[in-house]
This record gives structure tokens, C-alpha cells and sequence, in this order.
């Protein structure tokens, strides 16, 4: 380029594309202010992050000062309130872990159950009453499921089983697991659509019924998607909070038997976060090293559905 | 009609469209079609694209049946016995049991190698283990395909080649002892080698089955085939033994487009 040499009559070759160049200045700005835009969008959101870990992280120091981690991780009593205070992760742990399998135990297989109805089964008409039916019953605030399990469910079961006390993990659990349906069953429905259809095609040229199809050509296909959908159900169901305040009790109990109260990470936070107990107490200290656990086994899970992803990439 | 009348010691019958046609909704996109598909033949139907060979080939496994708003009316009849594939009596199940096809873009399911080729047994709920790797042998060599793929069976399918994938489907499509196969275009997506290795197959299988195959390309027809349908806007203009097709067409229209005048 440098060795054209530059005449009046070059120059004035030129004008038009400058011009042109003028006009994609103007939207090079556009597109550098939407840019930035966006950027400092995705930057809140990161610098939000970090700052929640860094805050759970800071302050869970300040309370492991105090309490050695063999306790936090081995002791069996939870007791950070009385006199003689234990700091046993476990028995919020086993809260979580007993309402979740209660809770997944309900809403994976029904929510897959009732992806494949939509995506292989239903009548188109069918498909577009259910699927927005399915995402208004996602939007219930979970409180209203945390009444739903304590003034109706519970009653319930009470009546098959008489010495279910008012406030139990079961129908927490489950009615929690009735929460987490529409999620699975939606993210589910939506990896099966996906499938292509010369895939279904192949199947039914083989003599396949439309189950058949279904359980052993369109589900292994989506395996990555109904994989992720199922982590996220795992997810909602480690992080689900009021269900568990409202109608499984509060009160921390080592236990793996789901007709049992008990209390879970969550709303042991909640518990406490409310309380009256004193910012910098060791008392008030214990959330943020249960909020840490709870962070944790997220991120687990979520590394564990990358990977799901990574390894059962869609090969169609 | 008349050049496959006219010609001596004619085959047997394995299948015969008896005025068929086939409606998408309102769309009538095959009218009224007659013709003989004759047994352990190879058959192969041309035309223009969107004349409805696709259309006529997927009426004979039912396929069109997975869709809403289709309709068949007349019958194909399906010998030695001679259901009508298309009565709505006829469970289509039944039918795809007897009649396997094979597409034009090769679709493996997300399975093994094996998996894949033992499907169509398992569908029938063959168990024998015995049984299912023996006929998995015996259809993967009817493919051409078994010295390639014995010691990886365990593999996934996908992670053939595209003319090995079309090689997979076609063994799937073998292992369950079809009487008629179906291939729609199979090796439109192919290149020129694997196209050739699936053309050999396919005049192979004549011995065993009857074949009936879509393709776009003329040389390919004429290569394979002993018997040359011709479709033109969903009419079968004219059907007979390949040769006399190619080399002396009854009808103007058939000769412009085989001649390359038009299509
Ligand atoms: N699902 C469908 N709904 C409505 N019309 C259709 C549908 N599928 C095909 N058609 C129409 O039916 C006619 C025949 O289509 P078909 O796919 O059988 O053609 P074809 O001969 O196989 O063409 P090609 O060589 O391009 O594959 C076309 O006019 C097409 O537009
Ligand atoms: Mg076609």
C-alpha cells in the first residue's frame, strides 16, 4: 500500500471510500458502547460472584479459628446456640442429603416420565397446553409449596401414617420434588425435541415401537441434556430453602430416616440470619461456613454436569 | 408397463402398487400409481427432484404414517401373500418387520457398533445372545463392512466414516432378514469411493432381497438396476427392464430427461 505514491489525483480516488469510512466510524462506536455495555453487565455479575466468595471465604476463616474442621466435618451434634456448642456439619448435611433424595426420588422420574410424553407422545395440541402449564407451576414462589406440604400434604400422609409428626423431611421432600418437576421435565423435553428426526425415523424404519424409540434411540441421544436438566433438579433441590423452613422443622437431627424433622443448610441459614443472635458471634459465624458447604456441593455439582456435557456430547 | 409385459420369462412378484395415491394433507403428491416390483430385483426410481420418488418409496414401510394429516388410497399389495401394506388393518409394525430401509444421510443411533446392527433383533425381542452376535456377523459381512469394524464392535457408531456409517445402516437394515429393502439416495452423501463400494453391495443383495432404490444419478440407475421406474409430478410415466429404458425409452419425456434435456 505504502508504495503507491500519493497524488492529488490518488487523493481524490479516495474520497468516496473515506466517506464510506466515516459512516463505519459512527457504527464502529455503536458497536464499541454496546460492547461495553455488555461487558460491564458480564463484570457485575463475576465481580458479584467473587465478592460472595471471597466474603464466605473471609469469614468462614474467622470461624474456622475457632472451631477446628475435624469437628466441623465429624462431630454428630449441631448445637452452635447452647452452652455447650457442637459444630457438626453433618446433621444439617444429612437434612439436605435426605430431603434431596426424597425430593429427586419424586421429580426425576416423573419429570422425565412427563418430558417424554410431551416430546415423543403428545398430540401437538397437548404439547402446547402442557408446556406452558409446566413453566407457569416453575413460577409458584416456593412458599406456597412450603404451606402446600405443612397444611395439606403432611395431613395426608399423617392419615396412611399416623406417627408422621407435623413437621417431617418427607413431605417436604416431596412436595419439593412436585417443584423441581417442571424443571427437569422442561430441560429434559427440550434436549429429546432436539434429537433429529431422521434419528426417530431410522428407529421406526426398524420395526420400533414408538417406546422403544423413545427409551432406546431419543433418551441416549439426549443424554448430555436430560444429564444437565437432572443436575439442575439436584441443584434446586441442595439450594431449595423455604419448603424446607416451612414444613420440615428446623430442628438440626441426625438423620437419614425422612420421617424425621430435621433442619437442612438452608434453612438452618435462614434460622439464624433471622435470630436475633449477634453479627461476629461465633453463633452467627456458623453461616457463612454452612453457606461455604453449600457453595461447595453447588460448584460440584455443576462441574459434574460440565463434565456430563463434555463426555456425552450430542453425536448425531 | 408394456416393455416389462413384453419381455420374456419375467420374475416373480414381490410387490405391486395397484392405484395408488398419496395425499400430504391437501397435497396430492402421488397420482395414481400402478407398477410391479419383481422379486430379488434390483428396481430403481428416477425423476426430477420433488416428482415424489421419496414419496412413492416410504409408502411401502409405512412411514408416511408417523406424520399427521397423511393419506393413502388404493393399495400396494405385498406378495407371496398378498396383504395390502397399506390397509389401515395392517399393523405398520408388521410391515417395517418385513420391509427395512435405508436412508439418504447415514443415521446410526447413538449406540456401539454392534448395538446398532443387532437393534432390528432386539426390537423383536430376539435375547439369544448367540443368535444376535451371529446374525450381527453375518449382516455386517453382508455390508462389506465386518473386516473393517470386527475388533472395535464396541465403538460407537458415529465414529465410522460417512460411507462406513452408510455401511453400518445398511447392515442394521440386513440383520433383520428383510424380503424387501428400501434405500432412499444412499449415497448422495457419500464420495465417489464409498459411493462405488455401496453400488457393489447393493447389485450383491439381489441374490437375497428385493431392492428398491431412489437415486439421482443415471449412470447409477443403469448400473444397478434391472428394472427403471420413471417419475414425473408424482405420475408414473414409465416403468420397465433398465436396458430399454436407457437405450430405448417409449415415451419423449422419459428419453429428455434420461438424455439430459431436461431435469
Ligand atoms: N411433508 C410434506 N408435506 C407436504 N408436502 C410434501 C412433504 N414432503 C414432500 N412434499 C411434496 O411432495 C412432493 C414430492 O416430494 P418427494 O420428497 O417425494 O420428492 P422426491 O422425488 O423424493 O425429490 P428429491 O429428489 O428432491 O428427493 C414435492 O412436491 C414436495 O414438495
Ligand atoms: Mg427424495
Amino acid at each position: 500500500m505504502s508504495s503507491i505514491p500519493l497524488t492529488a489525483d490518488n487523493l481524490d480516488s479516495m474520497s468516496s471510500p473515506s466517506d464510506r469510512l466515516k459512516v463505519d466510524h459512527f457504527r464502529h462506536l455503536k458497536e464499541r458502547v454496546i460492547e461495553s455495555i455488555m461487558f460491564l453487565a458480564a463484570f457485575v455479575s463475576v465481580v458479584t460472584t467473587l465478592g460472595i466468595v471471597y466474603i464466605l471465604v473471609s469469614e468462614s476463616t474467622v470461624f474456622f479459628r475457632q472451631v477446628p474442621l475435624s469437628d466441623f466435618l465429624f462431630d454428630r451434634q449441631w448445637t452452635p446456640l447452647f452452652d455447650d456448642a457442637h459444630y457438626g456439619i453433618m446433621v444439617l448435611l444429612s437434612g439436605t442429603i435426605t430431603s434431596s433424595v426424597v425430593a429427586l426420588l419424586v421429580a426425576i422420574p416423573l419429570g422425565t416420565i412427563i418430558a417424554i410424553y410431551l416430546s415423543e407422545f403428545a398430540p401437538f395440541v397437548v404439547r402446547e397446553v402442557a408446556k406452558p402449564f409446566l413453566e407457569l407451576l416453575g413460577g409458584v414462589p416456593t412458599i406456597i409449596y412450603g404451606y402446600f406440604a405443612l397444611v395439606f400434604l403432611t395431613p395426608l400422609l399423617q392419615k396412611i401414617y399416623p406417627d408422621l409428626p407435623g413437621f417431617n423431611l418427607l413431605s417436604a421432600g416431596i412436595v419439593m420434588g412436585i417443584m423441581i418437576i417442571p424443571y427437569v421435565a422442561s430441560l429434559s423435553e427440550d434436549a429429546m425435541k432436539a434429537v433429529p428426526m431422521a434419528l426417530r425415523e431410522g428407529s421406526y424404519a426398524m420395526g420400533a415401537t414408538r417406546l422403544q424409540t423413545s427409551l432406546r434411540v431419543v433418551m441416549p441421544a439426549a443424554t448430555s441434556g436430560i444429564a444437565s436438566a437432572y443436575i439442575l433438579g439436584i441443584s434446586r433441590a441442595v439450594g431449595e430453602t423455604m419448603i424446607l423452613a416451612v414444613a420440615a422443622g428446623m430442628q438440626p437431627n441426625l438423620t437419614f430416616n425422612p420421617t424425621e424433622p430435621g433442619a437442612t443448610i438452608t434453612s438452618y441459614i435462614v434460622q439464624v440470619a433471622l435470630g436475633d443472635l449477634p453479627h461476629g458471634s461465633i453463633g452467627y459465624q456458623t453461616i457463612f461456613a454452612a453457606g461455604l458447604t453449600l457453595m461447595l456441593m453447588t460448584l460440584a455439582f455443576n462441574l459434574l454436569g460440565y463434565y456430563m456435557r463434555k463426555k456425552f456430547r450430542e453425536a448425531y | 408397463m408394456n416393455d416389462a409385459a413384453n419381455h420374456e420369462s419375467l420374475p416373480g412378484l414381490k410387490a405391486e402398487a395397484r392405484n395408488l395415491n398419496f395425499f400430504y394433507d391437501k397435497f396430492h403428491a402421488l397420482k395414481n400409481i400402478n407398477m410391479p416390483v419383481y422379486e430379488k430385483k434390483v428396481t430403481a426410481l428416477i425423476g426430477p427432484s420433488g416428482c415424489g420418488k421419496s414419496t412413492y418409496l416410504r409408502c411401502f414401510n409405512r412411514m408416511h404414517d408417523l406424520y399427521p394429516g397423511n393419506r393413502y388410497e388404493g393399495a400396494i399389495e405385498f406378495h407371496p401373500d398378498r396383504t395390502n401394506l397399506l390397509s389401515p388393518k395392517v399393523d405398520p409394525i408388521e410391515v417395517r418387520m418385513r420391509i427395512s430401509m435405508v436412508f439418504q444421510k447415514p443415521n446410526p443411533f447413538p449406540k456401539s457398533i454392534f448395538e446398532n446392527v443387532a437393534y432390528g433383533l432386539r426390537v423383536r425381542g430376539e435375547r439369544t445372545r448367540s443368535v444376535i452376535e451371529d446374525k450381527v456377523e453375518m449382516a455386517l459381512r453382508g455390508a462389506a463392512l465386518w473386516d473393517e469394524v470386527k475388533d472395535r464392535l464396541k465403538e460407537q457408531g458415529a465414529n465410522l466414516s460417512g460411507g462406513q456409517q452408510q455401511r453400518l445402516c445398511i447392515a442394521r437394515a440386513l440383520a433383520s432378514d428383510p424380503e424387501l429393502m428400501l434405500f432412499d439416495e444412499p449415497t448422495s452423501a457419500l464420495d465417489p469411493i464409498a459411493t462405488a463400494s455401496i453400488e457393489e453391495l447393493v447389485s450383491e443383495l439381489k441374490e437375497k432381497v428385493t431392492v428398491l432404490i431412489v437415486t439421482h444419478n443415471m449412470q447409477q440407475a443403469a448400473r444397478i438396476s434391472d428394472f427403471t421406474a420413471y417419475m414425473y409430478l408424482g405420475e408414473m410415466v414409465e416403468f420397465g427392464v433398465t436396458d430399454q429404458i436407457f437405450i430405448k425409452p417409449q415415451k419423449k419425456q422419459t428419453e429428455d430427461y434420461i438424455t439430459g434435456r431436461f431435469g
